[in-house]
């Protein structure tokens, strides 16, 4: 049933772009725009959603996506004035991402953590320490402009600009999905997840190759949060990632923990809020439509989708589950 | 919390768990170049040191016991409902509708705002119950989907009906018919106060003195055990839900009809932001228990108000508080730490 159902919310999803699109088009926001749009917007989603997925491939959940997005946001634009480069911003971001992700897989590895918990605290933590950060680096409150050269440059195609790191996080994706299926590796996380019990008696270390799956999902969030400012809004402000990493979260969800899958649920979801992003700054349509409904749209999108698509999902058994040998 | 064991001492591990919250925050403090001791004696005189202020603490509390409640009644039905913050955007919304436009005689304004406040936390908050029951959409997403929402839909209905005449900053104030008294001069703490401990105690009375919270409880704890007993599990979800939106709602009502100088909801929704996402650190620190969330709000109030002057005297920025509840919250989470603080302290 969930393939022709799938296939139908496609085409139903396909047909509603479609429709979104002419119309659109009449009222002056051109389809090059809004596929720019789209795709800035998925990058970040992509990224975080398909680490997560081999996270929860591995039996750990992290619901502090958002916050490592936040955390990430600052420490990449940090990073980029340090290093005079929008690219060093990227791996700053990674690199705070991949820590913050190994600090809680250690957490919920050694620790023997609630994940959920432990990820919701996370975000508590974000929401006060990112304030603190942009006071304690900038001296200012709320928004730090950072000079445009900084930006991560991007490519110019016949398709509009298109983001370097938008090719790297379908790129990321695909390596992921192979990752998952067609590797040792791959099939070890996917048994850590199922049966870490018999992953430990052949020999292999489940601490290891969980806080490897975390760190992992947290350098990609890491650069998708860098992405954020450098890549996308060219500025710096406290409320960032604005529930985008929940919306990571649902494409996790939404795809069943499959790399690929995530990938069309960031699309969709990144289709969205960039549409949004788009509308609320084309002239003839901001006029018309109050800004507060255009940037509910992809928080709508999301919790129509997912409440139309999800239904029952298969999750690895110890999903969010600490391990402990008997 | 699902499936984790019940632990001795649990007022013991609450202090290490605060001080380790605390000693991570000094570190943090440390590490920007400010002066960890002076950052905390100043929180602390700043918390308690006058009557005035532990009065301001008090005021500080009252929402957070409040959107603790609405976390603390999902997890004992199970559930991981983070919507506290829309709800309580509703909630204020609501409240100031009510307390600004309609005028009403004495007491029945009151009642009525606080009334509408908490209905309309309460109906936010059957967006996700019902997502739930209906589809199995999880309800951290859908919480956190509805917060926008919220947020964006309170935002535009506090510039686009109910602002005040002439100001942009902020709705109209509230009619001085639906205020809460305010009962000293020195402070901003308000009669709304009973009200909120009022309600923390009849959610106690109904989760552990009625069938119907009895059944709740069950379903939280054991799911398998409340299916064979016969309970209704969507209701259990919906019900829990909409006490949650009830506090949630009343807290944003709280901070709009109960607590000067403003006595009106900021366009930015600057004074109940994040009000909802504090609620879980209270609630987690309160044991997920309605009056343990009383007594923790009331350390997170202080933090809060210490906060102010902790930024004023020692330069360090009060957000830093809302790190410090992350912190604490994260602590919290992780059993195995009081396994080796108990090793540690058996030796």
């Amino acid at each position: 049933m969930t393939a022709r159902r799938r296939a139908g919310t496609a085409l139903l999803v396909a047909g509603a772009v479609a429709l979104f699109a002419s119309l659109l088009q009449r009222l002056g926001l051109g389809p090059i725009s809004l596929l720019e749009a789209g795709l800035l917007a998925m990058t970040p989603l992509a990224l975080a959603a398909v680490g997560e997925c081999l996270n929860e491939k591995a039996g750990v959940v992290n619901i502090g996506l958002e916050g490592i997005f936040m955390i990430s946001a600052v420490a990449g634009v940090w990073t980029a004035e340090v290093f005079s480069s929008g690219l060093a911003g990227l791996a700053g971001g990674g690199l705070v991402g991949a820590l913050v992700g190994a600090a809680l897989g250690a957490i919920s590895v050694y620790g023997r953590a609630d994940q959920i918990i432990a990820g919701m605290g996370l975000n508590i933590f974000a929401l006060g320490f990112i304030p603190f950060l942009l006071i304690s680096l900038w001296a200012f409150p709320g928004i730090h402009l950072f000079p445009n050269e900084l930006m991560v440059p991007r490519w110019f195609t016949p398709l509009g600009q298109i983001s370097p790191v938008t090719v790297g996080a379908v790129a990321v994706a695909v390596l992921a999905h192979l990752l998952l299926h067609r590797t040792v590796l791959g099939f070890r996380i996917k048994a850590v997840g199922e049966r870490p019990e018999a992953v430990d008696v052949a020999g292999l270390r489940v601490d290891r190759l969980r806080l490897f799956t975390s760190t992992l999902g947290g350098a990609l969030a890491g650069i998708g949060g860098a992405f954020l400012p450098l890549g996308w809004f060219g500025a710096l402000v406290k409320e960032i990632s604005a529930g985008r990493g929940f919306i990571a979260l649902a494409c996790v969800v939404f795809a069943g923990l499959e790399p690929m899958l995530a990938l069309g649920a960031a699309l969709l979801f990144g289709f969205a809020d960039g549409f949004a992003s788009a509308v609320a700054v084309t002239p003839g349509v901001k006029e018309r439509i109050p800004f507060y409904f255009v940037s509910m749209i992809p928080y709508i999108t999301t919790l129509v989708v997912v409440a139309l698509v999800i239904g029952q999902r298969r999750f690895p058994r110890t999903v969010g589950r600490p391990y402990a040998r008997e | 919390m699902r499936g984790r064991r019940r632990l001795p001492r649990p007022l013991i591990e609450l202090t290490a768990t605060i001080v380790a919250g605390l000693a991570a925050g000094a570190l943090l403090v440390f590490a920007f170049g400010h002066d960890p001791i002076r950052a905390y004696r100043a929180l602390f005189v700043g918390a308690f040191g006058s009557v005035q202020d532990v009065l301001e603490t008090l005021a500080f509390a009252t929402p957070l016991m409040l959107t603790a409640l609405t976390f603390a009644v999902g997890v004992r039905a199970g559930l991981f409902n983070i919507g506290a913050e829309g709800q309580m955007y509703v909630g204020a919304v609501g409240a100031i509708a009510v307390a600004g436009l309609i005028p009403l005689p004495p007491g029945v304004h009151l009642a009525a705002a606080t009334a509408a406040g908490m209905v309309a936390g309460g109906l936010w908050a059957v967006v996700p119950a019902l997502l739930k029951v209906t589809r199995g959409v999880h309800e951290v997403i859908s919480t956190i989907m509805t917060n926008w929402i919220a947020f964006y839909l309170s935002t535009y209905l506090a510039l686009g009906f109910l602002t005040g005449a002439g100001r942009g900053d902020s709705t109209r104030p509230a009619l001085p018919t639906a205020r809460y008294p305010v009962l000293t001069e020195d402070a901003t703490l308000t009669a709304v106060i009973f009200v909120a401990v009022a309600f923390c105690l009849a959610v106690y009375l109904y989760l552990w003195g009625t069938r119907a919270g009895y059944e709740l409880r069950l379903a939280g704890e054991n799911p398998e055990a409340a299916r064979y007993a016969g309970v209704n599990a969507a209701g259990v979800t919906v019900m829990s839900f909409v006490i949650g939106g009830l506090a949630a709602g009343l807290a944003g009502a709280s901070q709009i009809i109960g607590r000067p100088p403003a006595w009106a909801l900021y366009a930015t929704l600057g004074n109940v932001v994040t009000l909802g996402f504090d609620g879980i650190g209270v609630a987690l620190v309160g044991r997920n228990h309605p009056l343990g969330g009383v007594l923790a709000a009331f350390l997170f109030g202080a933090l809060a108000h210490g906060g102010r002057l902790m930024e004023y005297q020692a330069g360090v920025p009060s957000e830093l508080v809302r790190a410090l509840n992350g912190l604490i919250v994260m602590t919290l989470a992780v059993p195995e730490l009081w396994t080796l603080l108990r090793r540690r302290f058996a030796r």
